[in-house]
C-alpha cells in the first residue's frame, strides 16, 4: 500500500515538474494549426473539435473537462462558435487559469473585425450569430492577425520562450505574405464569380479573395434544404451560368451532388479546416489546397 | 583627274560606308542602353508594385491589428466615439458590451449580464388508462386526456462575480384543475475558483443521482419520467436545498467524485421525510405507501437526519467517436413511514451511457446513445397502528370500523404492521438514434416492482363501515410494472420539437393500457449548451 502512494506521489511529482511545456487547448484545428505554428515543440497541443465535424456541435465529452483541467492556455474562437458545447466545459473544469481575462483564455475572434452582425436579432431568420460570422479563419489576413494573437499570449505565458514564438510568428507572417500573393494571382481571373456553398462558412474567404459564396443550399442558417428553395438555388445557377458547388466534409454531399446534376456544375470538396483528409496539415497548406482546389474547379 | 574623282568618290563612300557603319554601331549600343534602360525600368517597376502590395498588405494587417487592440482599449475606443455614433448605430449590436443604461435586451451571453430563456412544453393526447393521473408517474408528465402544460420554465443565469456563477430555473404549469402552479425547481450558486479541483455547488438543486434526475423537462428523451425515477426520486425528482462538493480526480481519465448534503423533508424529498406529500396523488389512489401514513416527522436533530447523496462518475473515450460514461449513486436518509422511530432509507444507482457521434456529423447528427439506470431502494417501514385513536377505528360509533380503515380479516381490528424493511428495484433502458439531421427515433424500456412485504401477506380489507369492504390486495405503489414506449422526435431547428410517443403499459393487477401523446416545445432566448 506504502509502495502504491509513493509511485503515486512520485508520478505526480513528475506530472509537475516534466512538463515545462506549455499545456494549450484549442477547440478548433485551425486555431490548433496556428498555435501549433507558434508554439512549435515548446507547448503540447490539444485539439478539440475533429476537422470533419461541426465545429457548432461538438460533443461535450467528459474527457475534454480533464483536458481542460489541467491546461494553461485555451484558444476558442468566440463569437458564439462554441457556444454550444464549451461552456459547460470550462466550469467543469475548474481551471482558474481559464477564467475569463486570465492570460491562458486566448479569445481568438477577439481583434477580428467580424462580418455581418445583424442588426437585429430575429430567429425567425435562422441561427443567427449575435457577435457576427465566426469563421473568420478562412482569411488569411486574419489568419495572420490570430497569429499574432497567440504569439503575444503565449509570451505572457512562457516569458522565457518569448523569443522564439516571436521568431515562429515572423516566419509565418512572411509565409503568409509570399503565400498570399500567389493565391491572389490565382483568384485573379475569377473575381466576382458566384459559387454556391451549403452554409455560410466562407464568408471572410470569398471576401479576401473576391468571390461571391452567397447562394446557400440552406434556405436560412441552420435550417435544411426544401425542395422550393433548392429548385430556386438552380434557377439561379442557370441564369447566372454558376458553375462550382463546393462543399464541406460534414454537410450531405448528396444534396450538391443533385444540384450539380441538374445545372451541370461541379462539386468542389473544401476541408472546413487543417489536417483534414484531403488539405494538408498546416495553415497555409490548407488555405493552399481551397484556394488551388476553387481556382482548379472555376477555370472549368 | 577622273582617277583623283574616282578615289575622292571612293574615299566619300568609304568613309560614308565608315560612317554607316560607326552610325550602325552607335544605333546597336543606343539600342543597347534602350533596352537595358527598359529592363531596369520593368525591373524597377515590378519590385515597386511588390512594394507598394507589400506596403498595402502592412498597412491592412495594422488596420486590423488596430482593431485587435485588447478589450479595454477597444472598451475605451468605443466610449469615445460612442458620442459621434448616431442613436440608430447605438441601439445596433456592433457596439458589443452592455451598459447598465442600455435597455434590458435578452440576448446571448457576453451582450448581457443576465442569460435569460423561456422554454415552453405541451403535449395533447390521450390514454385507456381511466387512472391517467396514477398511470403517469412525473409531475410534469402529460396526465389528462387532451392537452396537458407540462412544463413552462423560466431560466435565468449568469456570472455573478468571478467566484460564483448563479442560475435559477422557475416553473409554471397548469395542474388538472386548471389552477397555474410555480415552483422553483432549482436556483442556486456554483463556485467557479475553489482549489485543489474541487466544486460546490449550494441552494436548491437537483441532486446529482444517476442520468435523468438532474435533467430538466426541457431535455428528456421521452414525454414522461423512467418509471424508476417516479417510483423512488418522485414525481418531481429528487430535489431540495442544500449543498454538494464534488472533486475532478488527477486520473487521466474522467472521474469525478460528488457528496451532497440536503434537507430530507419536503414534497421532493420523495422516499424520505415528504411527509403527508408522500402519498402523492400518483399511483395510489386509495391507500399510501406500504399502506402506513406518514406521520413520524421528527425534524433535524444531526447530521444523520439529512440527506446525503453521494455520486462517481467515470468516463472513456472508448474510440474517437465512442464515449462511455459510468456512474454510482447513492441517497441516504431517514422517513417518516409510521408513527415514531428511526427508520431511514437507501437508495443506490447504477447508470451506463454509451454514445457514438459520426466524425462528420452535421448539427450533432446522426448519433446514437444508449443509456441504462438501475436502483435499488430499501426503505424501512416504521410500526403502524391503523386504531390510531384506540377506538378500534370507530369513530363514529356504529360498531363498524369507518370507511377508509384497514382491518386485519384475520381479528377483525384495524390492521397494526410492525417495523419491515421493504425492497424495490427496477431500471430502464433507453436507445435514441438521431439518424438524419433534426431527427431521434427513441425506444424505452422500463421495469420496476418490489419484494413482497410482510403487511403485503395479511388478509387485508378497506372497511366501508358496514362491516364488510373490499379486499386491499398488494400494495400497488410497489407492485410489478413494465412500460415499452417508441417515440420520434422532430428538431425543425434547435429551439423548436414535436415529439409522437406511445407508451405500451403493463401493470399486475391492474392490466394493460395504451397510451399516445403529442408533445411541443418552443425555446426562447439564449440556448444552454448541452451537457455530455
Amino acid at each position: 500500500m506504502k509502495a502504491f502512494y509513493w509511485l503515486f506521489m512520485a508520478v505526480a511529482l513528475w506530472g509537475a515538474t516534466a512538463h515545462a511545456k506549455l499545456n494549450v487547448v484549442a477547440t478548433t484545428p485551425d486555431l490548433g494549426a496556428i498555435a501549433r505554428e507558434i508554439g512549435g515543440d515548446r507547448i503540447d497541443l490539444t485539439v478539440l473539435a475533429r476537422p470533419t465535424e461541426d465545429p457548432h456541435f461538438v460533443d461535450a465529452k467528459p474527457s475534454f473537462i480533464v483536458k481542460l483541467n489541467r491546461a494553461d492556455a485555451l484558444l476558442e474562437g468566440g463569437a458564439e462558435l462554441e457556444s454550444g458545447w464549451l461552456r459547460p466545459l470550462i466550469e467543469g473544469a475548474r481551471n482558474p487559469r481559464l477564467a475569463q481575462g486570465e492570460p491562458g483564455r486566448i479569445v481568438c475572434s477577439e481583434g477580428i473585425h467580424l462580418l455581418e452582425i445583424p442588426a437585429e436579432l430575429d430567429r425567425s431568420k435562422g441561427d443567427v450569430h449575435a457577435l457576427g460570422n465566426p469563421h473568420f479563419m478562412t482569411d488569411p489576413q486574419n489568419g495572420k492577425i490570430v497569429a499574432q494573437h497567440v504569439a503575444e499570449a503565449f509570451c505572457r505565458l512562457d516569458k522565457k520562450s518569448c523569443d522564439y514564438y516571436r521568431a515562429n510568428l515572423e516566419r509565418l507572417t512572411l509565409q503568409l505574405d509570399q503565400k498570399m500573393i500567389e493565391w491572389q494571382r490565382l483568384m485573379e481571373p475569377h473575381q466576382g464569380k458566384r459559387v454556391v456553398t451549403y452554409h455560410n462558412f466562407w464568408l471572410y474567404f470569398s471576401e479576401r479573395f473576391g468571390l461571391k459564396m452567397d447562394l446557400y443550399l440552406e434556405p436560412k442558417p441552420g435550417i435544411p434544404p426544401s425542395p422550393s428553395h433548392l429548385a430556386e438555388v438552380m434557377r439561379t445557377m442557370t441564369s447566372e451560368k454558376v458553375r462550382v458547388i463546393a462543399v464541406q466534409p460534414y454537410l450531405n454531399r448528396r444534396i450538391a451532388e443533385t444540384v450539380a446534376s441538374h445545372t451541370g456544375a461541379t462539386v468542389v470538396d473544401l476541408q472546413s479546416f487543417p489536417n483534414g483528409s484531403k488539405g494538408g496539415g498546416s495553415y497555409i497548406e490548407w488555405m493552399d489546397s481551397l484556394v488551388k482546389s476553387l481556382a482548379a474547379a472555376l477555370k472549368k | 583627274m577622273k582617277l583623283l574623282k574616282y578615289f575622292g568618290c571612293s574615299a566619300i563612300l568609304m568613309s560614308a560606308a565608315m560612317l554607316q557603319a560607326q552610325d550602325a554601331a552607335e544605333v546597336e549600343q543606343l539600342k543597347k542602353k534602350l533596352q537595358q534602360l527598359q529592363e531596369q525600368f520593368e525591373k524597377a517597376q515590378n519590385e515597386h508594385q511588390k512594394q507598394m502590395k507589400a506596403l498595402m498588405q502592412q498597412i491592412d494587417g495594422l488596420q486590423q491589428k488596430q482593431s485587435s487592440l485588447t478589450a479595454d482599449q477597444q472598451q475605451l475606443k468605443d466610449q469615445m466615439s460612442q458620442p459621434m455614433a448616431d442613436a440608430a448605430k447605438a441601439s445596433s449590436l456592433e457596439k458589443g458590451r452592455w451598459r447598465p443604461s442600455d435597455p434590458i435586451s435578452l440576448l446571448q451571453r457576453d451582450s448581457s449580464y443576465l442569460n435569460l430563456s423561456l422554454s415552453g412544453l405541451f403535449a395533447a393526447g390521450g390514454s385507456t388508462a381511466n387512472d391517467l393521473s396514477s398511470l403517469q408517474l412525473g409531475g410534469h408528465d402529460p396526465s389528462q386526456r387532451g392537452f396537458t402544460v407540462q412544463n413552462v420554465e423560466a431560466v435565468f443565469e449568469g456570472a455573478v462575480d468571478p467566484y460564483f456563477r448563479g442560475q435559477a430555473n422557475t416553473i409554471f404549469f397548469i395542474d388538472r384543475d386548471g389552477e397555474t402552479v410555480v415552483e422553483l425547481e432549482e436556483a442556486y450558486l456554483e463556485s467557479l475558483s475553489l482549489p485543489w479541483n474541487l466544486q460546490l455547488k449550494a441552494g436548491q438543486y437537483y441532486t446529482e443521482f444517476g442520468r435523468h434526475n438532474p435533467t430538466h423537462p426541457h431535455a428528456w428523451a421521452f414525454v414522461d419520467i423512467p418509471l424508476v425515477n417516479g417510483r423512488f426520486l418522485g414525481p418531481d425528482g429528487l430535489r431540495n436545498p442544500g449543498a454538494r462538493l464534488s472533486w475532478l480526480m488527477p486520473t487521466p481519465f474522467y472521474s469525478e467524485l460528488f457528496l451532497g448534503v440536503q434537507n430530507s423533508h419536503g414534497e421532493t424529498a420523495f422516499s424520505f421525510r415528504s411527509g403527508e406529500g408522500h402519498g402523492h396523488e400518483g399511483e395510489s389512489e386509495g391507500l399510501p405507501f406500504a399502506f402506513r401514513e406518514n406521520e413520524n416527522d421528527r425534524g433535524v436533530r444531526n447530521l444523520d437526519d439529512l440527506l446525503l447523496a453521494p455520486r462517481y462518475a467515470v468516463s472513456f473515450d472508448l474510440t474517437d467517436t465512442q464515449t462511455l460514461l459510468l456512474g454510482a449513486s447513492g441517497a441516504f436518509g431517514p422517513n417518516s413511514s409510521g408513527e415514531s422511530g428511526n427508520n431511514d432509507t437507501q437508495i443506490y444507482g447504477a447508470d451506463l451511457t454509451w454514445k457514438w457521434r459520426s466524425s462528420r456529423h452535421q448539427g450533432g447528427f446522426p448519433f446514437v446513445t444508449w443509456q441504462t439506470e438501475g436502483m435499488l431502494r430499501n426503505y424501512r417501514a416504521g410500526s403502524f397502528d391503523w386504531d390510531e385513536e384506540g377506538d378500534l377505528g370507530d369513530a363514529d360509533g356504529n360498531g363498524f370500523p369507518d370507511e377508509g380503515v384497514l382491518v386485519d380479516a384475520s381479528t377483525g381490528l384495524p390492521a397494526a404492521f410492525s417495523r419491515e424493511t421493504l425492497t424495490d428495484y427496477g431500471f430502464y433502458s433507453q436507445v435514441l438514434y438521431g439518424f438524419r439531421k433534426g431527427w431521434v427515433a427513441g425506444l424505452r424500456f422500463d421495469f420496476v416492482t418490489g419484494s413482497r412485504g410482510d403487511y403485503e401477506k395479511l388478509p387485508l380489507i378497506l372497511a366501508d363501515n358496514a362491516g364488510g369492504g373490499a379486499s386491499a390486495g398488494r400494495d400497488l405503489l410497489r407492485r410489478e410494472r413494465w412500460r415499452f414506449s417508441p417515440n420520434l422526435t422532430w428538431y425543425p431547428s434547435e429551439f423548436s420539437k414535436v415529439r409522437l410517443q406511445y407508451n405500451y403499459d403493463d401493470r399486475r393487477d391492474i392490466g394493460v393500457d395504451h397510451s399516445v401523446w403529442l408533445q411541443l416545445e418552443f425555446l426562447l432566448g439564449s440556448h444552454a449548451a448541452h451537457k455530455f
